[in-house]
């Protein structure tokens, strides 16, 4: 199924649900979804028997800069071969997106990094905490925001070189 | 005088057990890095285990942000999963290209493939003889070694590197390969069967080899897929899915080669002398890919098509290939004004299959965790990027 | 000792020092403590197998730090590693050694500048004998560091302060 063929089913289910649809982007086309949506769209697509998307290749966390952070789902059916990708955008001060944890396992991981490298806060999600950065470093403090400043120290140890 | 206070479980006579929490790493012979689990158990029986990882998180994506250029960022993309650094720079660079839209030449491709095979097989020798070394066979490790050495050689005439290459670049690759790399190769591909035979006989097809790894971390297809393994993991529990042939890039398209998959020859499909199997199979196939690309490798120049400038437009791209340890992918950003990426993420495989760990070690002892995650074969750069 | 090796015919007496035979001992049986952190650990791995073969160098890899000599630091330190790595050092028994090898953990290497989570040199941590630049250094470099730790300990006295560290040099 081509991504625009997938797009209309999305859209003859959750209307309500989508931001925008992005036919011309480079290298692939991309949906926007709402972010306290997104748990039953991904429940459609994984459950849908045409789409069918069982795998989730990638959760990717982005801070665009701009005051927005943004989750991207990169999915794919290993019963069709087709793929798809999906985007939420949230903004910093608020970043709260539905967890497709109980959807695709892989999420589970993917989406306490994402929650530990940007402060993205995944709703419904079992277990987030920090994964790859130590549990007790600095509240607030997320290293791939934009404006992440390096601390000084951690634990007496001299951070910057 | 101290009085003894009689507990209330031995009057009664009832003997309750309860749980105990074992720490298992950062520093652990078997834990391949610095892993740490925290394994609960019930006496020697495992009830739980949560993997702790971040030992080594070598911040790569803020590295990648940082640089100045997107070539810059192949060195870091090399340390994230050091045993198979061809197989990161492949996808890495594949992933530029498709986002700047450039063809590369014919020669550059296969030699890619050769680079990308040869790899393969070094880090599954390493795979295979540590996961020996884990069950306490210690030859079998010593003579994996002596093959990977053959392997880092043809790199090191080719590139100068042992390890960590630098030798893909976007539009091409950095040396072209020297006069006497055919004939080391060709040497290479005779010597290497009958080398892997004796692993065979000496480990694979081990009595007490089998037992240890027979029946033991089975890892049901479904769940395979809903944790999202790749590589090893997924076919070793019987799913036929390689994107070397599910969706071809460089010139996979022109070799003929199998894909093998678990078929529980030992115990049931999915335990961990499947997945063993499987790359010990895979390593086979290779040679065959191998000796076909060498065969059709045309001439040219292998220069031409590196772009003085890479300057992608705006856009992104998710692009992903088979890295010995299964589906690597990356995810890159462009802002189309800047001369480095504005995001890159990776998708490392290992991370992705280490997270089932718990799911597949509930019930077995804590001795089989030993083989359940030797045969997971991660690489903690890659878990912890 | 191998200068004496097989070299007297009847039975004969040998005079040295303390420290000599004590500095000898040690130098020859350095067993190392068998820990990895990153790249430079597949490095290890290769001199300890067949085709640099350590142990050569009375050198056998053991799985506790009690039993421990030699530390090879060999890969990133990064912060939350960085105190698992002091304590595994202050578990080792005296005397002790550690070879710092690479440019990660000499300096913090290409995650010096942007490493948010990178110690830079875990000479930050622990005291450093040999430094072994390289990243990832060769085997063969890992032997010369291990060549310069023997001379180091051949060099030194029961009473006198340690000796400073010292180099292997970039060729």
């Amino acid at each position: 199924m081509q991504a625009n063929e997938i797009y209309e089913r999305i859209k003859s289910k959750f209307e309500d649900a989508i931001v925008e649809f992005k036919a011309d982007a480079i290298v692939e086309p991309y949906l926007e979804v709402k972010a306290d949506r997104v748990k039953d769209v991904c429940e459609f697509l994984r459950d849908d028997p045409e789409l069918a998307f069982d795998y989730l290749m990638c959760l990717s966390g982005v801070d665009y800069g701009n005051g927005t952070l943004g989750v991207v789902y990169h999915i794919y059916s290993m019963k069709h071969g087709h793929r798809f990708v999906l985007k939420v955008k949230v903004p910093i001060d608020n970043p709260v997106v539905q967890s497709v944890e109980s959807i695709w396992k892989s999420a589970n991981w993917h989406e306490r990094e994402a929650y530990d490298m940007f402060g993205i806060i995944f709703e419904g999600h079992p277990d987030l905490r920090r994964i790859l950065m130590p549990y007790d470093w600095p509240e607030g403090s997320y290293p791939l925001r934009k404006d992440f400043q390096v601390p000084e120290f951690y634990n007496g140890m001299k951070v910057p070189y | 005088m101290a009085t003894f206070e009689i507990t209330t479980r031995s009057v009664k006579g009832d003997l309750k057990t309860d749980t105990m929490i074992l720490n298992m790493g950062p520093q652990h012979p078997s834990t391949h890095g610095v892993l740490r689990l925290e394994l609960v158990v019930d006496g020697e029986v495992i009830v739980d285990v949560i993997p702790h990882i971040g030992y080594l998180h070598r911040c790569f994506e803020k590295h990648a942000e940082q640089m100045t250029n997107y070539q810059q960022v192949i060195p870091y993309v090399d340390r994230m999963d050091y045993v198979a650094a061809m197989g990161n720079e492949l996808a890495y660079v594949l992933a530029v290209e498709k986002l700047l839209g450039i063809e590369v030449p014919e020669r550059v491709q296969y030699i890619r493939v050769i680079m990308a095979e040869l790899q393969r097989i070094a880090s599954h020798l390493l795979a295979i003889g540590t996961y020996g070394l884990d069950l306490g066979a210690f030859t079998p490790f010593l003579w994996c070694f002596r093959e990977r050495e053959k392997i880092l050689d043809l790199f090191e005439i080719t590139c100068g590197a042992r390890l960590l290459y630098n030798y893909i670049w976007v539009g091409g690759v950095s040396h072209d390969l020297p006069s006497e790399f055919g004939k080391k190769l060709k040497d290479f591909l005779k010597t290497f069967p009958k080398a892997l035979k004796e692993i065979n006989d000496l480990l694979t097809f081990n009595k007490i080899f089998i037992d240890r790894t027979a029946n033991v971390g089975v890892l049901p297809a479904d769940v395979a897929i809903n944790y999202g393994c790749s590589g090893p993991m997924l076919r070793g529990s019987g799913v036929k899915f390689d994107l070397r042939k599910n969706e071809p890039y460089l010139v996979y398209d022109r070799f003929e080669f199998d894909i093998p998959v678990g078929e529980g020859k030992m115990g049931t499909v999915g335990d961990c002398w499947d997945r063993y199997y499987v790359r010990v199979r895979e390593m086979e196939e290779s040679l065959k890919i191998i000796e076909q690309a060498w065969e059709q490798l045309p001439p040219g120049d292998v220069h031409s098509a590196i772009p003085k400038k890479v300057r992608p437009p705006q856009g992104e791209v998710y692009f992903r290939t088979e890295n010995p340890r299964g589906e690597i992918g990356f995810y890159i950003i462009s802002d189309g004004h800047s001369a480095s990426p504005f995001r890159v993420k990776a998708r490392a495989p290992s991370f992705v299959n280490l997270s089932v760990l718990p799911e597949i070690s509930r019930g077995y002892m804590i001795a089989d965790l030993v083989a359940i995650l030797g045969s997971v074969d991660i690489v903690l750069g890659e878990v912890d990027r | 000792m191998g200068l004496l090796d097989k070299r007297f015919e009847t039975e004969n007496i040998i005079i040295t020092s303390v420290e000599d035979v004590l500095n000898w001992a040690r130098l020859s049986s350095l067993w190392m403590m068998q820990f990895g952190l990153a790249c430079c650990a597949i490095e290890m791995m290769a001199a300890s197998a067949s085709h640099f073969d350590i142990m050569r160098f009375g050198i056998i890899p053991r799985s506790s730090p009690r039993q421990a000599d030699l530390m090879i630091v060999a890969g990133t330190v990064t912060l939350k590693m960085a105190s698992r790595v002091k304590r595994l050092y202050e578990q080792m028994p005296d005397p002790k050694y550690v070879i710092s090898m690479g440019s990660c953990a000499n300096c913090g290497g290409p995650y010096w500048e942007h490493g948010y989570h990178v110690l830079k040199g875990v000479d930050r941590v622990i005291p450093v004998d040999v430094y072994v630049p390289g990243c990832p250094p060769r085997p063969e470099a890992l032997l010369e560091g291990i060549i310069k730790l023997r001379e180091k300990i051949r060099r030194e006295s029961l009473v006198k302060k340690k000796l400073p560290p010292v180099y292997v040099e970039e060729k």
